[in-house]
């Protein structure tokens, strides 16, 4: 017996599939709606505008790969299905992005946590920003509408080991916490959802609104880099994009270029990739690229008394928001407590320190614990998120500047960290610093870490959520796109990807991604066919 | 972060240094590594002999199987994006000479002679370098052979890591 892979199914059945690294000429093609990047914008789009009867051509850089692909290897997956192998960094280095690049984005490898966007955060945007049409109620809808295409639902089986090291810890502290809603149907418990879903149960882009839109008769062409929109002369509307295909190495240019011709173009290549586009394409602006924001995130480690195999089951299932609702939204930094599964590179690249000290630590690893505690940015007037610019070669570069309040947030974050994991009855606490060692206590951690350098490279910080860079607004010199997500500029020209977010959300952004691409694609879908 | 102006300062003192290395004493050479047998994309011999000096010290794991370990880093470079992969060759370029390698490093035996304890005294010197620079060429070098090492099937035995029976039977 062995798994089955609609998609590939579907592919052999005839879906319109093209694989850039297979084309041994030029491509030109045309279409009504040429969608480029096919992550939780760009599929949701993609199924909406497919199943109204319009034309749809969804191009992607990275490779179409499917569950058969999907073998539970760090090594083959990194480098197959994330942007620079897993391994992307902020322009000084010091915060490491992880962000999907296969067909489906980042929805294919993300850890399939699924928040609703906080009501604050959307009432700030309201209050500050003039979006008051995206409140609460307004969204609600649209929320719904995402939650049932992608079976987002309670999570009734119990946390594994890892995410209870969290409750237990919140318990024991009497914090505020919660169990996270998933979108998947049929899940297996496994654990390996960051290296694509073998068992196809996570409700990802891949098997759901592309697959929906293949049958629609769309087009989807992968390993085909978008380097620049087509401009129409007059400069006030775009006629398509245009690219390189790539070989089966899925990185290096194969010679051939493409053309793609639409009567509408929707960017929805991340925030970082659609700024870069619109960059690369010579449409500035002066907000283009700026307040770009990455839910920092800073990692505390423990050692705990049994075997909690954090590598199996259900990455994330609890959380704790207490430390976002128990200080003002514009204060100092407020940070959602999370687990990530604990893999053996992931965790080797990350963990701090070497030699004798980090081999005593792996070997551990059934026992090890890890903690993350999610930066919200973007709301106190100091923290500015960062700018997407170019490299010389024309690839983007996120400059993201650690500001004091966000270092701020970072050891508040490790100080709660450590108390939740000896709460929760660790042996051994190490905050994910260069210079730190491994704790025996509170105590000692208290201590510890509020004396540790804050510098950029000593203190371990990631990010899986990278939002704004081509904001909504209420006002056309205030952000980019208007609250549907359409170029204030230029009229058949829609962002419809997390770019859009005039903050961070406060959360892990995928269900905010799909719901307001839903609303989006439905004005879209509207306005193309009258 | 890192300014520009940090940039041209930590690049001339570098300079600095080289110079300055040159009235003091001529580091000894790092001897040409015998034929490997591996194919090789991106790391050149003198590369391949950094790693398999610095490998065993990184993850304090002595008898590692340095080829397959080389093998994994040379794997993971060809991925990275081509600007990442030329601040590699520099770093690499830079530790493979003699004279970044005694005055940058601080490493003074050649790379195939140097001491487990004269390997770690640069790899901490590195890691807390007050310069951005050194910390970070310290980072790649560390996630190049963790990657290399912990993605390697080989060395989960020794960390009770193992894949769900229940599923492994399945794939194909």
């Amino acid at each position: 017996m062995s798994l089955p892979d609609p998609v590939a199914e579907g592919v052999a059945s005839g879906w319109r599939v093209l694989d850039g690294a297979a084309q041994t000429q030029d491509l030109h093609l045309t279409c009504d709606v040429l969608i480029i990047g096919t992550g939780a914008g760009g599929g949701m789009t993609a199924e909406v505008l497919a199943s109204a009867g319009l034309d749809v051509l969804m191009v992607e850089e990275g490779a179409l790969r499917t569950s058969r692909d999907f073998r539970l290897l760090e090594a083959k997956a990194y480098p197959e299905l994330y942007q620079e192998s897993a391994s992307r960094k902020t322009a000084d280095k010091a915060i490491n992005i992880l962000q999907g690049r296969t067909v489906g984005g980042s929805t294919t490898v993300n850890w399939t946590s699924a928040f609703r966007t906080p009501a604050d955060t959307l009432n700030w945007w309201g209050e500050r920003y003039g979006l008051h049409g995206l409140n609460p109620q307004a969204m609600a809808p649209w929320f719904d509408m995402a939650e049932a295409r992608l079976g987002i639902d309670d999570w009734l089986a119990d946390p594994n080991p890892n995410n209870s090291v969290l409750e237990r810890g919140c318990q024991a502290l009497g914090l505020k916490h919660g169990r996270i809603r998933r979108n998947v149907r049929g899940c297996w418990n496994l654990g390996y959802c960051g290296m694509g879903c073998a068992t196809n149960a996570k409700q990802s882009m891949l098997v759901t609104t592309i697959p929906a839109a293949l049958q629609h008769k769309a087009g989807l062409l992968s390993r085909a880099r978008v380097e620049r929109l087509l401009l129409a002369a007059d400069g006030k509307s775009v006629q398509g994009a245009q690219g390189s295909l790539l070989r089966a190495d899925d990185h290096s240019s194969s010679g051939y270029q493409f053309h793609l011709k639409a009567r509408h173009v929707v960017l929805a290549a991340g925030a970082i990739g659609t700024p870069a586009i619109l960059l690369r394409s010579g449409l500035g602006g002066a907000q283009l690229g700026k307040r770009t924001f990455l839910h920092p995130v800073s990692i505390c480690g423990a050692v705990m008394s049994q075997r909690i195999e954090a590598y199996n089951g259900a990455p994330q299932t609890v959380y704790s928001d207490h430390f976002m609702h128990t200080q003002p939204l514009d204060g100092p930094l407020g940070y959602k407590l999370e687990v990530p599964p604990v893999h053996p590179l992931l965790v080797g690249v990350t963990l701090s320190g070497f030699g004798q000290h980090s081999a005593q630590l792996m070997q551990q690893l059934p026992q090890l614990h890890v903690m993350l505690a999610l930066l919200r940015d973007g709301f106190h007037p100091d923290s500015q998120g960062g700018q997407v610019r170019l490299r010389s070669d024309g690839t983007p570069e996120l400059d993201y500047p650690l500001t004091d309040v966000l270092w701020d947030g970072v050891r508040r974050s490790w100080l709660t960290m450590a108390e939740v994991q000896f709460a929760a009855g660790a042996r051994q606490v190490q905050v994910i610093h260069e210079q730190a060692p491994l704790l025996n206590s509170w105590r000692e951690a208290k201590e510890m870490i509020g004396q540790l350098p804050l510098k950029p490279l000593l203190a371990r910080l990631v990010s899986a959520h990278v939002m704004g860079g081509a904001a909504m607004s209420s006002q056309p010199d205030q952000g980019v796109v208007d609250e549907y997500g359409r170029h204030w500029s230029l009229r058949n020209l829609s962002v419809i990807d997390g770019s859009v977010f005039p903050t961070s959300i406060g959360a892990n952004p995928q269900l905010s991604v799909y719901a307001f691409a839903l609303r989006a694609a439905h004005q879209l879908r509207e306005a193309l066919k009258a | 972060m890192l300014t520009r102006r940090q940039l041209i300062k930590t690049g001339m003192a570098g300079s600095v240094v080289l110079l300055a290395a040159g009235w003091l004493a001529t580091p000894q050479p790092d001897a040409l590594v015998p034929g490997q047998a591996m194919q090789l994309e991106f790391l050149r011999p003198s590369d391949v002999q950094i790693i398999r000096s610095i490998a065993p010290v990184m993850l304090g794991i002595a008898g590692l199987p340095l080829d397959a370990v080389v093998q994994g880093v040379d794997r993971a470079i060809t991925k990275l994006l081509p600007a990442v992969q030329q601040e590699l060759r520099q770093l690499f370029d830079l530790l493979a000479n003699r004279w970044g390698r005694r005055w940058l490093a601080g490493v003074v035996s050649p790379w195939a002679t140097a001491s487990s304890s004269e390997l770690a005294a640069f790899l901490r010197r590195w890691q807390n370098s007050p310069l951005l620079l050194l910390r970070s060429g310290y980072q790649a070098l560390h996630a190049l052979i963790n990657a290399a090492w912990f993605g390697n099937p080989a060395s989960w035995g020794g960390l009770g890591y193992q894949q769900p029976q229940q599923v492994m039977g399945l794939l194909l």
